[in-house]
């Protein structure tokens, strides 16, 4: 980022609303649909001011009929259009989810290449406001799961519009899932470390490259979306005692940025990784197993810790839902705890 | 709607090479997956053979796709289902191509990743899906782009009447007409969801019916005939073209082979197949032909030679292709 690069303080909805209506301006293919994305603005703010900028052919609400959009975005991508199309809230792929992973996901690789679904499906996740089970999942690995979808899953406004960008120009499906608790909503507390400077122009970030939020020597914390802004929060609690922590905000699931998660492990001997999906079969097991198959690289000074939902739908009621999904004691407390082990 | 010359000539051709297309793989299909060459104790081997996995024949069924191809032109979208070579050969989809996907080469359309149920062909805007009702919204998509882009191209549909009782469909349906695209539903009804009969699927006798819930048109052609389907597509392509929306269209065909190679029909009273093989389209239509002076018994042989050569060089160049390199699976999960 050059320095004489104009910057303000964006939301990271407003930085996604902002990534998507330049290039829609820069490139006529781009249009959006979606619940709500027109004189709404997108429940979650994420389409806000695109439909008086561009019109209603252009940012298109759609009736509540998933199957239905996801499949035209599908068929609208296959003939050169370039859709971005909004899942309300991710809980609802169960709707839709044949058009997804069965066809958007690949039907580039049954057509051996010869066909292209340059589409993003944006999608809102995560819980910590009392939202219960159906409308709070992350559910980012079962996207990451199926082969053929990219994922993409920010932490905060800056990586929001550089992902963004680079997701609506790349010619593969990609899936952009932000938390909702990081968004910067009006009706709805967030992480404010999520709130940050913006360039006005336009700028991609490739995908799969991890970034160091925070350097440290003693524990590497993987993690992404809102737990990175928890994780920041507990690295400074853990620094006042001593332990330095290392954040590392893998910013895309596919690809997997797996050299920095290994980098960083060889260095720091120490693993935690904050996750808010749920706990089996899943990102955290994954960055645990990739971990455990570089063994012969690095030398672990403790065992693996994993933190996620623990395999619990999510609850509606305050205490349980705060005690279901990790919170900023529950990392600072894992840490201390492999600060304890002695591996030789 | 009067067809022409050109109409019915082109109709009856590609009736043939559907039905010549559909019988020889119905043999070829077979190769090696009977006693005494399978592992002892089994009937039929499924994975066995040069064309291996599961295969949906269309023969009976070629009024439906010819008479709703005739209106197409190569910058029109179909998307058809699991039972899609009719809909390809009518579409002009590569034959070569098609055929060696089928076994599974690397001069196939899909480079032997996809197989018979997913052939893709982007130059005549040719897909189709395994999943039943799946391809409705695409086709949706496609019209949405037509009309985004300003061009007067449109979209079809193909698909099964068990598909008309999948949410798909009539998300479809209502995103159809609710932005008035130029997209065409056409539903086979071929009596059975595999081995199920509509009577004991759908509530109502007609999918056509179920056009007036979304304020379109719905259309039933109760005749397997190339010439009746042709009449009710020509109105609705011709209504999708100039933007009037969409149609739904239900034609009453005959499936005369099994849900799949190897299905044993257990569900079909006995001799129903060849009951429906007496009632041909396809002589049908020839009388038509012979009628206006189009057709004689020359050129009915020739026309049969000539398409006999064409699908049997389909056959020997899948046959005679390579095999994709067993690394190649890794290859194009994403877009370089």
């Amino acid at each position: 980022m050059s320095t004489n690069t104009t910057t303000r303080r964006l939301t990271m909805a407003q930085a996604i609303s902002e990534a998507t209506a330049q290039e829609m301006a820069r490139d006529p293919r781009v249009f959006v649909m979606g619940e709500d994305v027109g004189k709404y603005g997108g429940i979650f703010s994420a389409t806000t001011g695109l439909l008086d900028q561009f019109g209603p052919e252009r940012v298109m609400d759609t009736p509540i009929s998933e199957t239905g959009f996801m499949g035209a975005a599908l068929g609208a991508a296959a003939e050169g259009l370039r859709p971005i199309s909004e899942l309300m809230f991710v809980d609802f792929f169960g709707v839709c989810f044949d058009q997804i992973y069965n066809h958007i996901a690949k039907n580039h690789y049954m057509s051996g290449g010869a066909c292209r679904y340059p589409l993003v499906i944006t999608t809102g996740i995560g819980g910590g406001y009392n939202d219960a089970a159906q409308h709070s999942q992350c559910l980012y690995s079962i996207f990451a799961h199926v082969p053929g979808l990219k994922v993409v899953v920010p932490s905060n406004a800056y990586d929001a519009k550089g992902l963004m960008t680079t997701a609506i120009r790349d010619d593969n499906p990609v899936v952009f899932l932000y938390h909702k608790g990081i968004m910067g909503l009006s009706w709805m507390s967030y992480f404010e470390g999520s709130t940050n400077e913006v360039p006005e122009e336009q700028y991609t970030i490739p995908f799969g490259q991890a970034r160091v939020v925070r350097e440290g020597s003693d524990v590497t914390i993987v993690t992404l979306s809102q737990m990175v802004q928890k994780s920041v929060l507990a690295a400074d609690r853990l620094a006042a005692e001593g332990i330095s922590a290392e954040v590392l905000d893998l910013r895309t699931l596919v690809p997997l940025d797996r050299a920095a998660v290994l980098k960083s492990v060889q260095r720091t001997g120490r693993l935690l990784v904050a996750d808010e999906d749920y706990l089996s079969f899943g990102l955290s097991g994954e960055i645990a197993a990739l971990v455990a198959e570089n063994l012969d690289t690095l030398r672990l000074k403790a065992p693996v810790r994993r933190l996620a939902v623990p395999d619990v739908p999510i609850p509606f009621s305050r205490p349980l839902e705060q005690f279901a999904i990790p919170q900023v004691d529950n990392i600072v407390a894992s840490v201390r705890g492999l600060m304890t082990f002695k591996l030789d | 709607m009067e067809a022409t010359a050109e109409q019915l000539r082109w109709m009856y051709e590609k009736m043939i090479e559907i039905r010549d297309y559909e019988e020889t793989m119905s043999r070829v299909y077979l190769e090696a997956k009977l006693p005494p060459k399978i592992q002892k104790g089994l009937a039929f081997d499924i994975g066995a053979g040069p064309v291996p996995g599961e295969m949906h024949l269309a023969a009976g069924q070629e009024p439906v796709a010819v008479g709703v191809c005739a209106h197409l032109r190569r910058d029109d979208t179909v998307v058809g289902a699991h039972r899609p070579h009719h809909f390809a050969i009518a579409k002009d989809v590569d034959l070569n191509a098609m055929t060696a996907e089928m076994f599974g080469k690397a001069t196939g359309l899909g480079r032997g990743k996809g197989g018979h149920m997913h052939l893709f062909d982007p130059a005549v805007k040719f897909s189709c899906s395994g999943i039943v009702g799946a391809g409705a919204p695409q086709a949706c998509g496609a019209a949405l782009a037509a009309k985004k882009l300003g061009t007067d191209a449109v979209a079809i549909a193909f698909f099964g009447e068990g598909a008309a009782n999948q949410g798909a469909f009539h998300e479809a349906l209502n995103l159809a007409a609710l932005w008035r695209l130029p997209v065409v539903f056409v539903v086979e009804d071929n009596k059975y969801g595999i081995s199920v009969e509509k009577s004991a699927s759908t509530a109502i006798a007609s999918n056509a019916d179920r056009a007036v819930a979304y304020g379109m048109p719905g259309v039933l052609v109760e005749r397997n005939d190339a010439l009746a389907v042709f009449t009710a597509a020509g109105e609705a392509v011709a209504r999708a073209r100039r933007g009037d929306g969409p149609t739904l269209i239900e034609v009453k065909t005959d499936r005369y082979f099994g849900h799949f190679q190897g299905d044993p029909e257990t569900y079909r009273p006995k001799g129903e197949a060849k009951e429906l093989r007496q009632h041909d389209p396809i002589p049908a239509l020839g009388a038509v032909l012979r009628a206006r002076g189009l057709l004689d018994d020359a050129a009915d042989a020739a026309l049969r030679a000539r398409v006999s050569g064409r699908v049997q060089a389909a056959y020997d160049f899948g046959r005679n292709s390579p095999y994709p390199e067993p690394q190649d699976a890794l290859l194009h999960v994403f877009a370089e």
